[in-house]
């Protein structure tokens, strides 16, 4: 689903529709009782503007459309009024939320068509099947507006890894993704995984898909010509992922053997006929307009696209293409088969349209008629089993204030405070941990080359695709620090735009504009009402200090299990541009003697912030203190100062400094290019004291590279002149890491502990 | 007439996903399982009623697409 | 060269590999849809590309080996046009007979996609001869069923006539049972048929033959091939 545009006008239902025509509620359905009402999830109020707008009491088919629509997954009742204050505009949008997906401009006649959503539920409950068809859905939600999808990338958040079910949620998400995404034959080249207790019933599962189209064939979803003929395209609808509240329906009862399945199953065969499909009649000029049938399938689809041309549509039930026998109008209408899509053809342009989906051997059917009445009108068998009025219930949905309270700031800890410990027994206790082990285990699984243009391969700051044909490229990423967002919402949404920034930047790239996923817990609780507040309010900062605009995204809300909520989990999905490839930087050390410079400093330019680390967390165990500042114009300042240098062709290795701070950097780098390095600070200077804090302190807004030393004293001065902090931290080189001489580290034995948590952990083994 | 085919890896193909199978089982305290061969099974609605015909038939599907006899046995069962 | 990709439904390599023939031999290769059922007179080559082909539910090129294009790229081959398969494509080669041997799922049962390096055990034929015999190139593999099985008297054939072209190897050459990555027997990554004029590889030598891609370790085979047949 996608979120309601920003400057959509919302309309209040006005008085209930003057005339209503009969409309015959079969006899196998149950009567609408308030229990049913109840099981279909709307409140007491809700209920009564559904009696206001209607005029009458609906029945069954209707009631599920109600409920569909206004559920919080379709209607964004409880954060449309926070979603509204995100910044959305720069001159290279073409279009922000309110459609499929968002739309920015990259040059060249093109556009890049990206978004990203949460699959969470369905793939907690099966793990393969649930995180497969939330690829397959956001790959329809980019390629229904034209573009062929490039690139996926998905951030995964499970349980602790002591948890019993984690393994298995790992096990079956990744080869879930994997499955799919490899056999339609999109790259997936990034994201990222985190383990956290909080998620042990809840895990996030949120994918992101990036594509191109050309900037004058964009296609969006508001039907227009009155008799123009609306069609239905992909596989057959079955009863699949239908609300639970039906399994309690008297049709299920009276013939209870047959268990509906309410897990939605992936054809990735057929999404990639209909992504050839699709690409070959958009082509064409026949298409008016175009949409996935997502969550709550026929029924959002064609209420969206008539209520944005301000339309009715007069719908044929019995040509709906149906897989299984007997299916009621409600079934039909709830369905979320997989691998489906609603269009409106221009007239006279069926058969050409036909032809197409008959050489891709799918399923085509002309289903209804666009109508001037405004009204959704059903028939089935004959009659008419729904007629309702479309902009009050597409429009018109519930919005809410919900009471919430800010987040306590938890107090700065000072690096004194926090004990110190060897830093060889910490590095390569981090470097090792969960978090930020080596994930080639699950990227291994996904097929992260085919399409021939990917530049950079998952692990390293941002992934990099090629534009076909072309020496530009898209850098693209995910990014969020839960832990950070649930001690200082506001700071933490920040960070998490701040950071996909970064990553870009890091790369070479331009950001150019995001997607986000928004996951939390109960917004009926106050308190994660307010983090969901604080975080909206710290993205909207971020995003206009770095001229970052959302362009689409999505929210899950209620992930909680037995009252114990999430972590708040906005995740950012980042996208930037390389005008030369030639001109990109990467991650690992190229060659022994480069000087390896620091740019950007600890807040205040000294010590090193250590509230919130991971050496906090996962060295002392105390999740506890307040997160890194993210001072978004020093952030913005250095990240310019960086890019320009990738520009101008004199770096080109770079990595952001981030969780772990410097030294697991380092680390990162080193393992990467198989090269080792000296660490050195000025004993002399306040700034690396104490030495725990500097190393693994994760101050925010930095940025490491290396360079040749002819490069250095230049790039030193330069930075002085524009008063970015830049210091020399260090000389690669040898087989070792060291900090200040001293005994090292063998990169070749760190880089075998962090490829060997997560394979080990998967087996059921102990990490040496 | 409905068909019903069994394919099977032949012996001496190893089967890693038997093996895996095997191996959960253990894990999960089922012992007493020697070995573990995962296949196939396909149902088939055909209009044949001559049972002969049926299964000259099916067996060709069978060595046709079915199965890879390479690797694989199949066993037809008519009814 | 005048060289004929053929497109499933689902393949998903069609493109890329197009791209790596057109980037060497400076000609657009044709693109056959599943369907047709005759080849051009004057090909010279074929290639089946890797990819899903139709989903790869029964297994994998099973149903592929049997569609229309595949009867006339057989009956071509016979009379010596030379055909390459990669990845799905091998699969599809070996479920139509037309090389020995058969692709299962993966040992690990996992799909893996990194580079891998590979021995290339001959440079005799119109494939690898711009490769040294005994040379050791790093090039990418990206399947769930790449695991080569042929028994015990079809191995000793292959070997005998010297029908295997690359063995997965470590990066010195060394062909070790360690870096095995998906279980085949004898380490076989990819083999010719009798007259060596149809080659199945499972792993892409289209993904890395562009320096910008991390490596044109794959661009000798087009090179081999846009010689030999030009």
């Amino acid at each position: 689903m996608k979120r309601p545009a920003t400057r959509c006008v919302m309309r209040r239902p006005g008085a209930p529709a003057p005339s209503v025509p009969p409309v015959s509620a079969p006899s196998r359905e149950r009567s609408v009782t308030p229990e049913v009402v109840a099981e279909h999830g709307l409140s007491p109020e809700e209920y009564e503007l559904a009696l206001g707008i209607l005029g009458r009491a609906p029945n069954m088919t209707e009631l599920g459309i109600f409920s569909v629509m206004w559920s919080e997954h379709c209607s964004y009742k409880s954060s449309k009024k926070w979603l509204k204050t995100l910044p959305t505009e720069a001159p290279w949008v073409i279009c922000g939320p309110g459609e499929n997906a968002g739309v920015i401009d990259i040059g060249d006649g093109l556009a890049c068509i990206f978004k990203m959503e949460s699959h969470n539920h369905p793939s907690f409950i099966e793990p393969y099947q649930g995180a497969a068809t939330g690829v397959g859905g956001i790959l329809r939600d980019v390629f229904t507006m034209g573009a062929r999808p490039v690139a996926n990338l998905n951030a995964l958040r499970f349980g602790s890894p002591d948890h019993p079910k984690t393994r298995h949620l790992v096990s079956g998400v990744v080869a879930g993704i994997g499955g799919y995404g490899n056999c339609v034959g999109v790259p997936t080249v990034g994201g990222e995984v985190n383990f956290d207790p909080s998620y042990n019933g809840n895990i996030l599962v949120n994918a992101m898909t990036v594509g191109i189209a050309a900037k004058d064939r964009i296609f969006y979803s508001g039907a227009s010509g009155v008799g123009n003929p609306v069609v239905y395209v992909g596989s057959k609808t079955g009863r699949d992922g239908i609300h639970g509240a039906t399994m309690a329906s008297a049709e299920f009862n009276a013939d209870s053997e047959e268990k509906r399945p309410t897990v939605q199953v992936g054809d990735p065969f057929t999404e990639k006929l209909l992504i050839e499909a699709c690409l070959e009649l958009m082509a064409t000029d026949a298409i008016v307009a175009i949409q996935d049938m997502g969550a709550a399938g026929l029924t959002s689809s064609s209420f969206e696209m008539a209520s944005k041309g301000g339309l009715g549509i007069d719908m044929d039930l019995d040509k709906v293409p149906q897989r299984e026998r007997g299916m009621t109008a409600y079934e039909l209408m709830l369905s979320e088969s997989q691998e489906r899509m609603l269009m409106v053809l221009k007239p006279g342009k069926e058969a050409m349209a036909r032809a197409i989906f008959d050489k891709w051997e799918l399923d085509f059917a002309v289903v209804g008629t666009l109508t001037d009445t405004g009204r959704m009108v059903l028939r089935m068998h004959g009659a008419v089993v729904a007629d309702l009025p479309i902009d009050p219930l597409a429009q018109a949905s519930p919005e809410y204030d919900r009471p919430w309270t800010r987040t306590e700031r938890p107090p700065v800890v000072k690096p004194d405070d926090v004990p110190a410990r060897d830093w060889r027994e910490v590095l390569k206790k981090l470097i090792a941990s969960p978090d930020l082990a080596s994930k080639r285990w699950i990227w291994e699984q996904y097929d992260h080359m085919v399409m021939g243009d990917t530049v950079q391969r998952p692990g390293g700051d941002a992934a990099v695709v090629r534009i076909h044909g072309s020496n530009r490229g898209l850098a693209m990423t995910t990014d969020c620090t839960p832990r950070y967002c649930v001690a200082d919402p506001r700071e933490g949404g920040k960070q998490a735009v701040a950071e996909a920034w970064r990553n870009l930047t890091a790369v070479g790239a331009r950001p150019l504009a995001l997607t986000d996923n928004m996951n939390f817990g109960n917004p009926q609780k106050p308190e994660i009402m307010g983090q969901f507040v604080e975080v909206c309010e710290g993205m909207a900062e971020a995003c206009r200090a770095l001229d970052f605009p959302v362009v689409s995204g999505n929210v899950s809300l209620y992930n909680e299990t037995s009252g114990q909520g999430i972590l708040p989990t906005p995740t950012i999905g980042g996208v930037g541009l390389l005008n030369d490839l030639g001109r990109m930087a990467t991650l690992p050390f190229r060659r022994e003697g480069d000087v390896v410079v620091l740019i950007g400093d600890a807040i205040g330019g000294r010590g090193g912030w250590l509230g919130r680390s991971l050496y906090l967390r996962d060295i002392l165990g105390r999740a506890e203190y307040a997160p890194p500042e993210v001072n978004l114009s020093i952030e913005r300042r250095n990240g310019d100062f960086v890019r320009g240098l990738i520009e101008d062709g004199r770096v080109s290795t770079c990595h952001d400094v981030s969780d772990g701070g410097l030294l697991v950097a380092l680390a990162e780098m080193a393992m990467a290019g198989g090269i080792g390095v000296s660490v050195s600070t000025d004993p002399s200077q306040a700034y690396a004291q104490p030495l725990h804090a500097w190393l693994f302190g994760e101050d925010q807004g930095r940025y490491l590279i290396a360079v040749p030393e002819h490069e250095a004293d230049g790039i030193q001065r330069e930075a002085s002149r524009v008063g970015v902090p830049c210091r020399r931290v260090g000389i690669t080189g040898g087989e070792t890491l060291t900090v200040d001489g001293g005994e090292g580290l063998s990169v070749a034995s760190l880089k075998a502990a962090h490829e060997a948590w997560l394979p080990n952990y998967m087996e059921g083994l102990k990490s040496p | 007439m409905k068909a019903r085919i069994h394919i099977t890896l032949k012996n001496g193909v190893l089967d890693p996903q038997g093996k895996a199978v095997g191996h959960a089982l253990a894990s999960l305290g089922f012992g007493g399982v020697e070995e573990v061969r995962q296949g196939k099974y396909i149902e088939l609605d055909l209009t044949e009623t001559d049972r002969a015909k049926a299964r000259e038939t099916v067996d060709r599907m069978c060595r046709t697409l079915l199965a890879n006899t390479v690797i694989e046995n199949y066993e037809i069962d008519l009814g | 060269m005048k060289a004929a990709v053929i497109v499933f439904p689902a393949s998903n390599c069609d493109r890329d590999v197009a791209v790596s023939i057109e980037r060497t031999s400076g000609v657009k290769p044709l693109m056959v849809w599943h369907r047709e059922t005759t080849l051009p007179d004057d090909l010279d080559l074929v290639v089946v590309p890797g990819g899903f082909s139709y989903g790869d539910y029964l297994r994998s090129g099973a149903m592929a080996a049997h569609s229309p294009i595949m009867r006339e790229v057989k009956s071509r081959s016979e009379r010596g046009l030379p055909v390459l398969g990669i990845c799905n494509g091998f699969q599809i080669l070996t479920e139509a007979g037309m090389l020995p041997g058969v692709l299962m799922r993966n040992a690990r049962l996992r799909f893996i996609c990194r580079d891998v390096y590979l021995r290339v055990e001959t440079h005799d034929s119109l494939f690898t001869d711009r490769y040294e015999t005994g040379e050791t190139v790093r090039i990418p593999i990206a399947h769930h069923d790449g695991n080569y099985f042929a028994d015990d008297a079809t191995l000793k054939e292959i070997e005998d006539n010297r029908q295997v072209a690359f063995r997965y190897c470590d990066e010195e050459g060394e062909v070790r049972p360690e870096v095995n990555p998906n279980g085949s027997r004898a380490n076989i990554a990819g083999v010719f048929n009798r007259d060596r004029t149809v080659l199945g590889m499972m792993p892409h030598p289209e993904r890395l033959a562009e320096d910008i891609l991390g490596g044109a370790d794959g661009k000798p085979l087009f090179l081999s091939l846009v010689e030999a047949l030009s």
